[in-house]
């Protein structure tokens, strides 16, 4: 396989050369490990992923901030890699909302007052080296069981601002995100204090691939919940919301009593495959004892 | 297949060298321009062992596009020395026995070079969290953690 590289001056000149054929590189945390299998230019061992379960036979994967080749692992279907010239890298603060720049890293967002409520989730992605390269963009793409802080955005009712103009609900990109033109920005609700919660469930700490991760957001917490939204992520092929859960939860409380109903229907919806992390079972299993803890502030063990 | 020229400095030496299409950083690094400190281990981001500085900031080169690099500043373990002594923290790792295969090093010592250079006093909490990209499968990584709070305190001149 070869490829050829071209770097433009802005996104929307990226975005117009884009193609059926190209693939948007930003941080390269993700490109980077598909041109490294397709090429093979370290030399060392095949880099199959070990950690994508079926997804990717299902056609899920995803190269970055969008995929109009259907990339998997050794089945690079791109021949031109684009990328942008120092890309705008800000994070503003728009009324109830906040637009991040589809650039801005993990680390960034780590250094932002503007977003400190989703400090926890970048701090969840990686070591410092990749929080230095991974970006919020790019996770949007991230396949299966990646995509943690894509898991917040989903919850805070994110949306995607394309190269183009067009604006789309996170709920309804994720359905054909490999299908998506090039993201130039996303944008979130701000949430009051307390009312944002993220938990990622791992192996490995401090660093560690996900088991499951989940973001809530919970307007009126914790006496009297309203429109809460939860979203799972490494629980299907794309995060994917908790409706039943949330729905359970309108107008409770939130302590043990209030969020039983929730728990009980907290899987509804989900769809999580085996991995080399874990089953689908065992994820099935202990998503409503991670909601809990998630929910009531829960430490594991106590 | 087409290449590309690229510039940069590599440990303060300016450096200029052609590239393949979509090459990472240390295969052009290694192969290129012959600097070997930084380790292939798993190509995907995921051992640190290839850890470099551009720019002063911390980057898996097996994952960084090798043309993003033109006109930065890219460090590796090979230009740690300060002339004819080991930095500090090579000084600390060997004598804390911090290395044991080896092959985790370089990634461990520019992991926390990048950690010194912009907080010279770390808690044991920030040394854990600055190396928590790379992985050691000899040490159990306590003599790394103590080498580089040993390493700071050299630095900050305090007694150890």
């Amino acid at each position: 396989m070869s490829v050829t590289i071209e770097t433009y001056n802005t996104i929307a000149e990226a975005d117009a050369a884009l193609g059926n054929d190209g693939c948007f590189i930003a941080g390269g945390t993700l490109v980077m490990r598909e041109l490294n299998y397709a090429l093979n230019t370290t030399g060392g061992a095949a880099t199959t992923t070990t950690t994508s379960g079926s997804y990717a036979s299902a056609g899920y994967t995803s190269s970055g901030y969008t995929n109009t080749g259907s990339i998997a692992a050794g089945n690079s279907h791109y021949s031109r890699v684009l990328r942008v010239n120092a890309p705008p890298r800000e994070i503003r603060a728009q009324g109830d909302r906040v637009q991040i720049d589809a650039a801005v890293t993990m680390a960034d967002v780590l250094a932002s007052r503007d977003v400190e409520f989703l400090a926890p989730v970048a701090r969840a992605v990686g070591g410092p080296a990749v929080r230095n390269m991974a970006t919020v963009g790019g996770n949007l793409f991230a396949p299966h069981p990646y995509g943690d802080f894509a898991t917040a955005l989903l919850a805070l009712q994110g949306e995607v601002h394309y190269a183009n103009g067009r604006t789309q609900a996170l709920d309804s990109f994720f359905l054909e995100r490999d299908r998506a033109p090039l993201v130039a920005s996303v944008s979130v609700r701000v949430p009051r204090h307390g009312e944002f919660r993220f938990r990622k469930v791992s192996r490995v700490k401090p660093k560690g691939v996900s088991v499951m991760s989940i973001a809530a957001w919970l307007p009126g917490a914790p006496s009297s919940l309203s429109q809460v939204r939860i979203a799972f992520g490494a629980m299907g092929p794309t995060p994917l919301r908790a409706t039943a859960a949330e729905q359970a939860l309108e107008r409770a409380t939130l302590d043990s009593h209030g969020i039983e109903r929730a728990l009980g229907v907290t899987t509804q919806g989900l769809s999580p495959v085996d991995d080399a992390l874990a089953s689908a079972w065992y994820r099935m299993e202990v998503a409503a004892v991670h909601l809990r803890r998630l929910l009531l502030n829960e430490e594991p063990g106590a | 297949m087409k290449k590309t020229p690229i510039e940069f400095t590599l440990n303060g030496a300016d450096t200029a060298v052609f590239v393949d299409a979509g090459a990472n950083l240390l295969d052009v690094l290694r192969r290129g321009v012959g600097d070997l400190s930084p380790k292939y281990g798993c190509g995907q981001g995921t051992c640190g062992t290839c850890t470099v500085l551009v720019d002063g900031e911390l980057r898996l080169s097996c994952l960084t596009l090798a043309e993003s690099v033109t006109g930065s500043r890219v460090e590796t373990t090979g230009g740690l020395q300060q002339g004819e002594e080991p930095h500090p923290l090579q000084t600390a790792f060997m004598e804390g026995f911090a290395a044991q295969c080896g092959y985790c090093t370089p990634g461990m010592l520019m992991a926390a070079k990048a950690l010194l250079d912009r907080n010279p006093n770390p808690t044991r909490d920030e040394v854990v969290e600055a190396i928590s990209g790379n992985l050691c499968r000899c040490t159990g990584y306590e003599p790394i953690v103590e080498s580089i709070l040993t390493a700071a305190r050299r630095m900050n001149g305090s007694a150890v």
